[in-house]
């Protein structure tokens, strides 16, 4: 049993640890938890290491043998080969690579801006930026996702950045939503209004004081919208607007390997998987992580 | 025969570290007509008491592993479905703690009145127009002004003391024997909650209706009960008519209590009791209350005391008291 | 009246928040490289021909002026003419929205009722063999695009079992009914046509199945959730002791504030299906508006790709406007709000 004066005493280290001990355990209860912990770890891995623990790094790009190509599965080629006779379990592995540069890239920008534009819009609730920027983020979100994505990619170049910055154009609104609705209910706390009484600049009550209450809905935003932006991106190269052959993206394969079903169904169903695979761990992460934050909560 | 006879009622839960042992053996009984009071802390088990009594707890992950609960001679917990219906229907009525939780949100509260006082009068096939006379009656009992008006409001559009009202209204429209309010003003304004008690004991007193007041404030169960159970973590711990319990606590735990309350003569802070209730994974062996008992004794380790009888109508579970 | 007034409200934010999406879309249009006259008149029309056709354009204007010329035509209902189609964009929408339309509305459909109901026989089966099912099947309908149920749809049921049409919304050696409402199926039915009716489901039911699996998934997880946290309140359990029969209570009371959750998503559900529609009618050569659309996009028609934005916000706006008047009328908290203090 402590007392109130031996646990303020603990250091800041050792809480933290505490924290994180009680969150892996309650995190550890949902076994779903897990395995979509365990999934992200691996496609992380097999991303990073890739040329390393693929069977066929060189078939990744430009590479051609007729003699083996659309092979079925086989022991040689687990996933069987595609029609340029590439390794299909290589470029999948690849192409994880490329969907998860793309789910960072675009998360790491969207966050902070619409994060930050979240935070302005709801403390300065009633004032014209408020204004400005929720019609703004209106505007955004009122046609659906893809297509606004679709439309800005097909009208630029047709490549992997150009496709990110697409996506990226209309993912930021979504965070800004999500953090304008806690940034204006918290607007009227005690702490909020004493933090204003006492001088404190507008930053800091920004970043300090609303910005931390965040943390978890971002947290688990970000797990979950990992595995949409995947899904998004994986949709834009489905008709030719992400990454450009020969570089392996899996939405490119799904399309290509289209055109070879039902005889050669292995090109396109393995990719296709691969997506599913790779969404799902991320979803069922994000719900875990959502789920730990409520328990956490009460 | 008794109105309502609990004998060693042992409930649980089944919960994901493992075995919630809630009630351990719980003994309570009155005769008809009584207004009982129940007080205990919170987490002592009040609740879960009041829905066995009623048979609504969820049934997994809640489970009944011993006892019976005599109602009007018959066992609510071996009774079968239409049997049990009709004891809800027009024996034993309930009054939730939290009036916002217990009323429908989406529905208009004449819907969930008048489906209330339908069902408790299956047997009398009452039409369309006598079931509204009924509620509009009921909610003027309860001293509703505009109860047409209410009728068609939800409950979002009413205050707290005016939901809890409608419950009180529900529970006795629908011809009780026994009335169960568990907590009924706990969650409402200060200023209001002596009203609603003092309707809530006016009307009980008028239906002439046997009541068990559940409670945590000492000072509700001395002005509204005759008799009065105390509760700990899952056991009866003393019982006694009011005033007798008031004058002379026997159980350790109830003398905690008593000195708990602080005094209006100002003698400064009250002391506590030392500890907290107990984990209900792993409650202590022999008498749950002996980690914070001041008297605690070798025995109360081992063996868990059953109700000693102290004469007129006034036990306790203590070793203390054994002869 | 108060329901005019919010429908009113929302039609006029929802005009501003179109008109400010197409002057965004217009802006990222013109900011493209790249000659839209020469590529609509080919390489081979000779310079005066093309000088001419930007002119009539005002391809060669500031962008404002552009703009203004858009809005005029607009307001109008002429959105321009279509490179792709060399003809009025606007008579290209009049022709594949219908298609479209049908689409959606039958995804919509199977997304709401059989979501809500299989979510219901979820609740009502918790933990048994049903319910698992549904889990897993929520979580794969979740994190599968559209596009793969698509493709395996046409895989399974179009070559392998060969029981379904793969391309198109009619067989060719059926007549079209006559057009009354544009819906092949409601169409061939009012005119009486069996045959028709039931090819035209067919062709209808894999493309609609594609959109509608995710969502549908998650309709049913939300209102399983949303049934089994409703279960353990304390109405619920006052209801039981009123004697009020079990099924009374599941089939009125505990259904009309579970599905409220469930409707809500709707609204966001059926508007990302509208985006994965795009691929959907690819894969299909669904003659609608979002083949249309991702046609127009491919191609780099900017009157077709504006046009197309237009009505798909269009019918995302009503689609809103029409779930939240729903959730209202189910939620009275939402409809009557703070009219007394709590």
């Amino acid at each position: 049993m402590h007392t109130a004066a031996q646990v303020a005493n603990r250091s800041l280290g050792s809480r933290i640890w505490e924290r994180v001990k009680k969150g892996w355990y309650t995190f550890s209860k949902n076994p779903l938890s897990i395995v979509g912990g365990f999934i992200v770890v691996v496609v992380f891995l097999l991303a990073v290491l890739a040329p390393y623990v693929s069977p066929y790094p060189e078939h990744a790009g430009n590479f051609v043998d007729f003699e083996t190509a659309s092979a079925p599965p086989s022991r040689a080629h687990l996933f069987g080969t595609d029609v340029f006779g590439r390794d299909i379990l290589t470029r999948v592995f690849f192409g994880f690579r490329l969907s998860l540069i793309m789910g960072v890239v675009v998360i790491g920008l969207t966050a902070p801006v619409g994060v930050t534009l979240g935070l302005i819009a709801g403390y300065k609730k009633n004032t014209w930026i408020e204004t400005l920027i929720m019609r703004i983020t209106d505007i955004f979100v009122a046609v659906p996702p893809l297509i606004l994505a679709l439309s800005v990619a097909a009208i630029l170049k047709p490549n992997i950045f150009n496709s990110m910055m697409a996506v990226s154009l209309m993912w930021w609104p979504w965070y800004c939503r999500m953090v304008y609705g806690i940034a204006s209910s918290l607007k009227n706390e005690f702490y909020i209004q004493s933090a204003e009484v006492t001088g404190a600049s507008t930053a800091h009550i920004l970043f300090r004081e609303i910005f931390p209450n965040c943390y978890g809905p971002i947290f688990t935003k970000v797990s979950l919208d990992m595995g949409w932006v995947i899904l998004l991106a994986s949709a834009l190269s489905f008709v030719g607007l992400g990454a450009q052959p020969p570089t392996p993206d899996l939405g490119t394969m799904v399309a290509d390997g289209g055109k070879y079903m039902p005889d050669q169904w292995w090109i396109a169903v393995f990719p296709a998987i691969a997506i599913m695979f790779v969404v799902f761990g991320f979803n069922i992460l994000g719900d875990g992580i959502r789920d730990m934050l409520e328990v956490e909560k009460t | 025969m008794r109105l309502l006879d609990i004998k060693n009622l042992e409930v649980g839960f089944d919960v994901y570290g493992g075995y919630l042992r809630v009630l351990n053996g719980v003994d309570f009984s009155m005769d008809e007509g009584e207004k009982v009071g129940l007080v205990g802390e919170t987490g002592c088990g009040k609740t879960t008491t009041a829905k066995s009594v009623l048979n609504i707890l969820p049934v997994p992950p809640a489970r009944t592993t011993g006892g019976s609960i005599m109602f009007k001679g018959d066992d609510i917990l071996t009774m079968k479905k239409n049997e049990i219906r009709r004891v809800h229907a027009q024996e034993i009525s309930m009054i939730f703690q939290d009036p916002t939780a217990a009323l429908n949100p989406v529905f208009t509260i004449g819907d969930q009145l008048m489906t209330a006082i339908r069902y408790s009068c299956f047997d009398e096939d009452l039409s369309r127009r006598e079931v509204r006379d009924r509620a509009v009656q009921a909610l003027r009992e309860v001293r509703l002004p505009d109860a047409e008006r209410i009728l068609k409001n939800y409950p979002v559009q009413l205050s707290g003391g005016m939901r809890q009202r409608i419950c009180i209204a529900m529970a006795l429209a629908t011809r009780s024997t026994l009335l169960i309010a568990d907590e009924p003003t706990t969650s409402l304004d200060v200023t209001i909650q002596d009203q609603v008690l003092r309707l809530l004991g006016t009307l009980i007193r008028e239906k002439d209706t046997s009541a068990i007041l559940i409670t945590h404030s000492l000072g509700l169960v001395r002005e509204w009960t005759e008799r009065v159970y105390v509760m700990y973590a899952g056991v009866m711990v003393e019982t006694a008519g009011t005033q007798e319990l008031f004058e002379n606590p026997l159980h350790p735990y109830t003398q905690g209590l008593m000195a708990a309350v602080p005094k209006l003569t100002g003698e400064g802070i009250a002391p506590g009791i030392e500890g907290r209730i107990p984990d209900y994974l792993n409650p202590p062996t022999g008498c749950r209350f002996h980690p914070r008992c001041p008297h605690v004794m070798d025995v109360c380790r081992k063996e868990k005391p059953s109700q000693f009888d102290c004469g007129e109508g006034h036990k306790t579970a203590c070793f203390l008291y054994r002869e | 009246m108060r329901i005019l007034k919010y429908i009113l409200k929302r039609v006029l934010h929802s005009i501003l928040v179109l008109l400010g999406l197409s002057i965004l879309v217009f802006i990222i249009a013109r900011v493209v490289p790249g000659d839209p006259a020469r590529m609509a008149l080919g390489p081979r029309a000779p310079e005066k021909v093309v000088e001419k056709f930007r002119e009539d354009l005002h391809l060669n204007d500031p962008v404002y002026v552009q703009y203004y010329h858009w809005i005029k035509g607009a307001i109008r209902g002429d959105f321009g003419y279509s490179i792709l189609t060399k003809r009025s964009v606007t008579l290209d929408i009049k022709d594949f929205f219908p298609a479209t339309l049908e689409l959606m509305l039958l995804t919509g459909l199977i997304m709401s009722v059989f979501g809500i109901l299989l979510g219901i026989a979820s609740a009502r089966n918790a933990n048994k063999w049903l319910d698992n099912v549904v889990r897993v099947f929520s979580y794969l309908g979740v994190c599968t695009p559209a596009y793969v149920f698509a493709i395996l749809f046409l895989l399974i049921f179009g070559y392998v079992l060969n029981i379904l049409p793969t391309i198109g919304r009619l067989s060719t050696w059926i007549d079209y009914p006559r057009t009354v409402t544009g819906l092949m199926t409601i169409d061939s039915l009012i005119a009486g046509d069996f045959p028709a009716f039931w090819d035209a489901l067919k062709h209808l039911i894999m493309p609609s199945l594609a959109l509608a699996l995710g969502p549908m998934a998650q309709e049913a997880r939300i209102t399983r959730s949303s049934m089994a946290d409703n279960l353990q309140r304390d109405f619920i359990a006052l209801e039981r002791t009123q004697a009020i029969p079990e099924r009374k209570i599941m089939s009125k009371y505990l259904l009309r504030i579970s599905i409220i959750p469930t409707v809500s998503v709707l609204g966001l559900d059926f508007a990302s299906q509208l985006g994965w529609a795009f691929l959907v009618e690819l894969i299909f050569n669904w003659p609608g508006l979002s083949r249309y659309g991702i046609q127009v996009i491919l191609n780099k028609d900017l009157n077709g790709i504006i046009a197309v934005i237009m009505v798909i916000g269009l019918m995302f706006l009503v689609v809103n406007v029409i779930v939240d008047i729903v959730v209202s009328l189910l939620d009275p908290r939402i409809r009557l709000g703070a009219e007394r203090s709590v």
